[in-house]
């Protein structure tokens, strides 16, 4: 059988090959890494009819640029609001796409958002680590960096796709301006008055970032006696501030340990939408209690849950 | 228990659980994580994805949608007031390491920074006997506590680039096996062909929390390509 083949002709940085995410290893040093917004590939991925966690490219905030080989291919976008456009025709950020060999798919910063992950109607080929075709940027380990000339080998596709259409965009997966974190695990090495700050005050993205972690900036939140700590596990989703008092959310790909004290931690799904920010934006935290927390990881994964079915081409037909 | 309020359970984020057991680093509590790590492997928490142990506490990444803090907590006490769980005996790795250019960049710096003279320096390191006790930092680093006091120094005040997988790096108290090319500010000492990686993703790194590390000395010519 022929396989398709996206031709990278232009990746701007942190392009990869994800898929749901390498959970299991943070004992071994290894981070999940998968999407910097898992809700994009779960979304793309429904489109397709293809199980959530499904391997993709996530494209960056610099976009990227394919030319299809070999077989036809049908692909879904989703994710920021990028400049999507076939052959030179503009197509919604959002969308079903069916490529032939020889079109070019050109994906450009747009209007909104910084992350964008292109699901594809068949099976990545790329040699994965770990069970798990997730890219840990850092290494490269796992499905891969795209860069151009990188070629990504598709097998298998859907014999029936039926026509281009836009995927509905809905208003939780923009990216988001108030974000829900549970204070501490070390918010007792921090005085009232930098919680207060933390929880009042807006903090912008700075341009510090890669997929290991997004420096802040904002009101200084001097950390006290907290620099003798033995280093303890951190997640994705702490906020961890270093001596002098600036914070860095850690991302998709962060260290598993650290000895930074932490002085919140973003609930799983707020990071993916603070990551959909751009250098510059503002964003304000509301910590929240940890049963509030959960309670609404459980009514989000409940939404989501709702709308990914209605994605699909089974349920479209 | 250690006095004040030990075991202290602390919720994080929207799933996961630090308990913390110790204040101190020291073997002890070194062995109190080991001993939860492994009743939880034995009785999983409710929602249990994985557990991470690390030098005073341990974390347990959960399912929001199956379990909360709450219960997980109490799965936690539950535990901790039963007959403690023995953790899996530990294994003992004899490492071996090579000390000769170009694999050691900074021996000589450490031998003046320490006094000793570079044999010195590595008489002590493989005279150690080091422990695993978290993984952190990159993929595969496995932190070793037991770096004497001898050759212990602050990390460089520069990192230095493209430090080849295999390097045997030491700053203050720890050692590490790296498992990646990358940038490092700890102390280069030598290059081990020891193998970290096991190919199985079920126990992908031969180094386990717990486990004991010694380190012997190799010729150049017994390293892989003989002398570089």
């Amino acid at each position: 059988m022929t396989c398709a083949r996206l031709q990278i002709t232009r990746a701007g940085p942190h392009c990869t090959i994800q898929d749901g995410g390498r959970a299991g290893f943070l004992r071994w040093g290894i981070p999940a890494s998968g999407p910097m917004d898992r809700k994009a590939l779960a979304i793309a991925n429904a489109a397709l009819g293809n199980p959530p966690g499904a391997a993709g490219i996530e494209v960056g905030p610099g976009g990227l640029d394919l030319e299809l080989a070999g077989a036809p291919l049908t692909l879904a976008v989703a994710g920021g609001g990028f400049l999507v456009q076939v052959d030179g025709s503009p197509r919604p950020a959002w969308a079903v796409l069916r490529l032939d060999p020889g079109q070019r798919l050109t994906i450009r910063p747009g209007p909104w958002g910084s992350w964008a992950c292109v699901a594809v109607g068949g099976r990545i080929l790329a040699p994965g680590w770990l069970g798990s075709l997730a890219t840990h940027g850092p290494s490269g380990l796992g499905g891969g960096r795209l860069a151009a000339g990188s070629v990504v080998e598709v097998a298998g596709h859907d014999p029936a796709p039926g026509p281009d259409r836009a995927i509905p965009c809905p208003v939780w997966a923009r990216p988001r301006r108030r974000l829900m974190a549970v204070a501490g695990p070390q918010d007792r090495f921090f005085a009232p008055e930098a919680l207060a700050a933390l929880a009042g005050q807006p903090f912008r993205l700075t341009a510090a970032w890669d997929r290991m972690g997004l420096r802040l900036s904002g009101p200084p939140l001097p950390p006290q006696g907290a620099l003798g700590v033995p280093s303890e596990p951190v997640l994705r989703g702490s906020v961890q501030v270093s001596g002098d008092g600036v914070a860095t959310v850690l991302l998709a790909d962060h260290q598993t340990t650290g000895g930074y004290p932490k002085i919140a931690t973003l609930l799983a799904d707020d990071v993916d939408g603070l990551v959909q920010n751009r250098p510059g934006d503002a964003v304000t935290f509301a910590l929240v209690p940890p049963q509030a927390a959960v309670q609404t990881a459980r009514l989000r994964a409940a939404v989501l849950a709702a709308f990914l079915p209605r994605l699909s081409p089974a349920t479209r037909r | 228990m250690t006095g004040d309020d030990l075991p202290r359970l602390r919720p994080v984020a929207d799933h996961a659980l630090l308990v913390d057991l110790a204040s101190v680093r020291d073997e002890a509590a070194a062995a109190r994580v080991r001993a939860l790590d492994a009743a939880l492997a034995a009785d999983p928490a409710p929602g249990q994805v994985e557990v991470v142990p690390a030098l005073v506490n341990l974390l347990i990444d959960f399912d929001p949608c199956v379990a909360d803090h709450a219960t997980v907590a109490a799965h936690v006490r539950g535990l901790l007031s039963a007959p403690p769980v023995a953790p899996p005996p530990p294994v003992v790795h004899a490492v071996p390491f090579c000390p000769d250019p170009p694999f050691a960049p900074d021996l000589e710096e450490v031998a003046r920074r320490t006094g000793l003279s570079p044999g010195g320096v590595i008489a002590a390191l493989t005279a150690a006997e080091y422990r695993v006790t978290m993984f952190g930092f990159a993929p595969g680093y496995a932190y070793l506590a037991g770096t004497p006091a001898a050759i212990a120094l602050d990390r460089k005040p520069a990192p230095r680039r493209d430090v080849p997988a295999g390097s045997v790096i030491v700053a203050g108290a720890q050692a590490l096996i790296t498992a990646l090319t990358m940038p490092t500010g700890w102390w280069v000492l030598g290059r081990s062909p020891f193998a970290l990686t096991t190919g199985d993703p079920a126990r992908p790194y031969v180094l386990a929390v717990g486990d004991v590390v010694r380190f012997h000395r190799i010729p150049a010519a017994a390293m892989p390509g003989g002398a570089a």
